[in-house]
Parts: C-alpha cells; sequence; structure tokens
C-alpha cells in the first residue's frame, strides 16, 4: 500500500506571488522524509501540494508533476478529492471534528468511503486508536467529545482519524510543535512504528526531531529575501547531519544560519 | 464532570482573590453599577407588562360562560360572554409551524449557497439582498399577499384540490386562496431572510481547521458541509428558525389580510379562513367592548406563554448536546 512520490519542476502560487519555486525530489514508500528549514521557505505549502490541499485556497495553484508511483496527481482527468482519500494528512494544530465524539471523528473518513457496518467500524476504531497509541487512554470513553482531550491526544487521535482510512501516504506538518515533550515523544515512537506500513513525510522545525524520527532529510530555504523558497538538498539524514552537500544547509544546522 | 466542578472551584477560587485585590476603581463601579440597573429595569419592565396584562385579562375571564381554553367561539361582547382560544391556538401553531417547515430548508439552503457555493461577488450581492428583504415591512408583504399572491393561490388550492384532494391535507369541501396554506406561505417568505441571514452568519464562522480537516479526508463540498458545517451550526441553526417562528407566531398584519373571516379547526389547509391570535386582535380590537378588549388581552398573555414556551424548547434542544460545542 505505501507507494512512492516523484516530484519534478513542482511550483506553487498564491495568487500571483509564487511561494515555491523548481522544486524536484523522490520520497521513498515505507520510509520517513523530513523537511526542515526556517519558517516562511515553503514547506507547508511544498506538502499541502502532494495532496492537492494547496488549490483549496482562494487564488492558489500549481504547475508540476507529483507522481504516485505511476499516477500523475496533476493529471488532467485525476478527481483531487481522490488523491486526498488515498494521501492522509495531519495538521500544525491538532483538529477533531468538534461536533463528534472519539469513535466518529475516528470513523469519519470510513463513512465518506461508504463503509457502514458497525462491527467493521468497531474494528478499526480499535485498530487505528491502538495504531495511534490512543487506545488504552480512551477506550472507555469512545462516545465523549474528541475536543475534550487534552493536546496531545487530539494530535493522536487527528492521526488515528488519518490511518482509519489505510492511506497510501500520511503527510504531517508540524505535528508536534503545540504539544508538550511527553506527547512528543509518543507521536515520534508512533511515527517510527508507523513507517513499516506508510510512506511517511513530517515537517518539522525541530532539527532533532528529524534526526530522531526520519531516514531522508531535505533541506528548504529561501532564495532569497522576497524570493520563493525552493529545496536545497535531500539526502540520507545521517548525512545531512554530519556532512552536508551544501554550505547553506550547514549553517542552518549548525546555527550559523542567516 | 469532575473536570468541570474543578475547574468551577477553580474560578470561585479565584473570583475570591481578584475581588480581594480589586482597587475598586470608579469606572468599574459605575459600570457594574449601570450593567446591573439595567438588568434589574429590564426584569422589572417584564414583570410590569405581565402584571398588567394578567390584571386587564381577569375581568373577562370572570365573565367567560365558554371554557377559555377549549372552546372555540370567540364572542365575548355578547350577552352571555363566551369565548375561549382553541381556534386561535390551533391556526396559529398550524400557520407558523407549516410557515418554518417551508422556510427553514430554503433558508439554509440559501445560507449554504452564499457561504460556500456562490462565487465572491455574487455572494456579496446576494446577502445583501436577502438582509434588504429582512428589513421590510410586514404590511408590505400583506398587502403582496392579498394583492398578488391570493388570486394565483386561488387556481393552485384548486389544482391541489382537484389533483391531490386524496391527501387529508388538501381536501375538504371548500376551497379559495385566503387559506390557511396561503397565509403560512406568506409567513414563510416574511421570516426566510431573518433565518437565512443569521444562519449564513453562522456557517461562516465555521473554523477553517474543521473545513481542512474534512477537505484532507477527502470530502467533496457537500460532504464537508455535512460533515464539518452542518453539525457546528445546528444550535444557531436552532436559534434562528426560533427566532422566525417567533415572529411568525406573533405576525397580525399579514395573517389578518390574507386571511378572511374565521372558520372553526380544520387541518384542510385550503379551506378559506382561519384566525390567528394576533390577527384576531388585530381585526377586532378597535371594535371591542370593555370585556371584548379584557378578552383580546387575555389571549394575547396565551400567545406570550407559547412563544415562552417555544423558546425555552428550543433552549432544551441546544443543551442536550452542549458538551459537543
Ligand atoms: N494562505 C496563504 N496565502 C498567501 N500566502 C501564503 C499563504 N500561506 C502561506 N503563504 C506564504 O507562502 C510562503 C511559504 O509559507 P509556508 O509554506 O507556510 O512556509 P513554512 O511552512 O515553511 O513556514 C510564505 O511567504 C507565506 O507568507
Ligand atoms: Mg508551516
Amino acid at each position: 500500500m505505501a507507494k512512492r512520490i516523484e516530484v519534478s519542476g513542482l511550483n506553487a502560487y498564491y495568487g500571483k506571488t509564487r511561494a515555491i519555486e523548481d522544486i524536484s525530489m523522490t520520497i521513498e514508500p515505507r520510509s520517513v522524509t523530513a523537511f526542515i528549514g526556517p519558517s516562511g521557505c515553503g514547506k507547508s505549502t511544498f506538502l499541502r501540494t502532494l495532496n492537492r490541499m494547496h488549490e483549496v485556497i482562494p487564488g492558489a495553484r500549481v504547475e508540476g508533476k507529483v507522481l504516485l508511483d505511476d499516477l500523475d496527481l496533476y493529471g488532467p482527468d485525476v478527481d483531487p478529492v481522490a488523491v486526498r482519500r488515498v494521501i492522509g494528512m495531519v495538521f500544525q494544530r491538532p483538529n477533531p471534528f468538534p461536533t463528534m465524539s472519539i469513535y466518529e471523528n475516528v470513523v469519519a473518513g470510513l463513512k465518506l468511503n461508504g463503509v457502514r457496518r458497525k462491527a467493521q467500524l468497531d474494528e478499526i476504531v480499535e485498530k487505528s486508536l491502538r495504531g495511534a497509541n490512543l487506545w488504552n487512554e480512551v477506550k472507555d470513553r469512545l462516545g465523549r467529545p474528541g475536543a475534550g482531550l487534552s493536546g496531545g491526544q487530539q494530535q493522536r487521535l487527528c492521526i488515528a482519524r488519518a490511518i482509519a482510512v489505510e492511506p497510501q501516504v500520511l503527510l504531517m506538518d508540524e505535528p508536534c510543535s503545540a504539544l508538550d515533550p511527553i506527547s512528543t515523544l509518543a507521536i515520534e515512537d508512533l511515527i517510527a512504528s508507523l513507517k513499516d506500513q506508510y510512506t511517511i513525510v513530517i515537517v518539522t522545525h525541530n532539527m532533532q526531531q528529524a534526526a530522531r524520527v526520519s531516514d531522508r532529510t531535505a533541506f528548504f530555504n529561501l532564495a532569497g529575501p522576497g524570493k520563493p523558497g525552493r529545496m536545497v538538498e535531500i539526502d540520507e539524514t545521517n548525512k545531512i547531519f554530519t556532512n552536508p552537500g551544501e554550505k547553506a544547509t550547514e549553517d542552518y544546522i549548525t546555527g550559523r544560519f542567516g | 464532570m469532575t473536570s468541570e466542578t474543578l475547574e468551577q472551584g477553580a474560578t470561585r477560587a479565584l473570583d475570591g482573590r481578584t475581588r480581594k485585590m480589586s482597587t475598586g476603581r470608579l469606572g468599574d463601579r459605575l459600570f457594574g453599577l449601570s450593567a446591573k440597573g439595567s438588568g434589574i429595569l429590564l426584569l422589572v419592565i417584564m414583570a410590569a407588562i405581565a402584571v398588567f396584562l394578567i390584571v386587564k385579562a381577569v375581568p373577562a375571564l370572570r365573565a367567560d360562560k365558554a371554557n377559555f381554553l377549549t372552546s372555540q367561539e370567540w364572542n365575548p361582547d355578547a350577552a352571555q360572554s363566551r369565548f375561549g382560544i382553541a381556534q386561535l391556538t390551533f391556526g396559529t401553531v398550524l400557520s407558523s409551524v407549516l410557515a418554518l417547515i417551508l422556510a427553514t430548508p430554503v433558508a439554509v439552503g440559501i445560507a449554504l449557497f452564499i457561504a460556500f457555493y456562490a462565487p465572491r461577488r455574487l455572494a456579496d450581492g446576494l446577502g445583501y439582498v436577502v438582509d434588504l428583504l429582512a428589513a421590510v415591512p410586514s404590511i408590505v408583504y400583506g398587502l403582496w399577499g392579498l394583492q398578488f399572491f391570493v388570486p394565483k393561490m386561488n387556481g393552485v388550492a384548486t389544482f391541489l384540490h382537484d389533483d391531490f384532494g386524496w391527501i387529508p391535507l388538501f381536501g375538504g369541501d371548500t376551497v379559495g386562496g385566503q387559506c390557511i396554506l396561503t397565509a403560512s406561505i406568506v409567513l414563510a417568505i416574511m421570516i426566510l431572510p431573518i433565518i437565512s441571514s443569521i444562519t449564513r452568519e453562522i456557517f461562516l464562522q465555521v473554523p477553517r481547521a474543521n473545513i481542512e480537516a474534512a477537505l484532507a479526508l477527502g470530502a467533496t463540498r457537500w460532504e464537508v458541509i455535512r460533515m464539518a458545517v452542518l453539525p457546528f451550526g445546528r444550535s444557531g441553526m436552532i436559534s434562528a428558525s426560533m427566532l422566525g417562528l417567533g415572529r411568525a407566531l406573533g405576525e397580525t398584519i399579514a395573517v389578518a389580510l390574507v386571511l378572511g373571516t374565521a372558520s372553526g379547526i380544520s387541518l384542510h389547509l385550503l379551506k378559506p379562513g382561519g384566525n390567528t391570535f394576533a390577527a384576531n386582535i388585530a381585526n377586532t380590537f378597535a371594535m371591542a367592548g370593555k370585556i371584548g378588549q379584557s378578552a383580546l388581552i387575555a389571549s394575547g398573555l396565551v400567545l406570550f406563554v407559547i412563544t415562552l414556551l417555544v423558546n425555552m424548547a428550543a433552549r432544551a434542544v441546544i443543551s442536550r448536546r452542549k458538551e459537543f460545542v
């Protein structure tokens, strides 16, 4: 189920301004790829082009190619809704549906796919919540509101919601930035255990986190003040943090940035 | 539950502390006093109105030889004063509920269209028009209903009766344009803008994060609305409908103009005639005698109670799932 993503010549715009420029990279299946870089350099924008979420912003558009195995996601007869059903996303701020219970939140995506059988739903809810390391904490209160959980639990609930539909790729945009260290650790463990099954892409502003969880790391930077963001390099995480190929990367990871 | 009480306890403790720490600045005190004063004034006015209504209503209730709650007659000024609210209650509730049933889906549809489907400029224009419609005085709707709509409804009523007469609602011996159905439609048109403009405001407040969460799961636009928008706007939609229902219940002039004479309790929506509390008051108050006026005030009191009950019911519905936003 995990698939490879191949991006080539990708540009993304907000209205007339180009936010990212000419990005090409390959994201390997069953691995964790981390995006690092200063804020405002287009990491979130790029991530959102991978499941066609970028274009839901009025005036936003994308140029270039994103291949999921052999399928061009921006091909003329590809339905963005179908793309989002196979590429899951976890956002920076936990966003469980406030009107839904924990159970309903987990099955929200399944309902869209037409799964209605109670027994099957029950089974997937348990499996997804276990997968998200949340089952033990919530199994006695599945009917309670998802918004009543702590921030870290809410984020794991959002992960459970995303993996319940068994996506081929899981995109995470700074999933720990609003969380305390213990919740962060829980989510990092979770990412490590999910990578056997999924292709995972994680944006993080935390370089230790990138070093801990990822197999490969891409460094993004602005081409210059007022210019669009670009990808400087992508390589094995080890290599990026010990012996990066570019001066800009080295400056950034050693804190000599600017 | 536990966390709630804890929170309440904490708030109370904090309250006590800030009160002790307060320097009692003059501005704070003045504002507190004026806020408290306004609240008390409002309660006093409400109580005064209620007392006034009750005092004025008592003579008629004493004189009534019929059962006030169950009688369908309305002859308070006869030598043997006989009157009751059965028909008025029936007419009022039926026409208002029907108006609500007709108006709410259309109003929500318009609000959804404006908030999520219409292109920006069309949405702005439409929203403006809907807000304007909410400000049209009801006499205008009443005159329009009587002059334009009733003649049209004559034909519609005959058609419905001939072809769908087997549905009890459209049955009956005589049909005509000046019927409860026409009144309900006019009421529905009157309350549609207010419901629509409030629901639109609520839809626009749905957090972007919730909409994006639904989109990222692969929801279509309609599925986003069902997943994130409608549940979020639920209590707001109920409040908006109740505001509309309140307006329909109390509407006087449009209903008085559209409906002709009173006719007993009947579920035949196309039967000419019908009556409501407000229309009855408007039609008969000027010519009523002493007991007649007092009887009308008594009926007004009942309308007040009905409106109150409707609002309480709406509140109960809203708070039932309070923990879910
Ligand atoms: N909704 C938006 N509308 C217009 N510009 C945006 C929007 N979101 C982001 N941008 C701009 O795009 C650039 C990249 O932003 P973003 O992708 O959020 O960066 P990062 O995630 O790396 O911090 C920034 O200059 C930002 O101001
Ligand atoms: Mg970002």
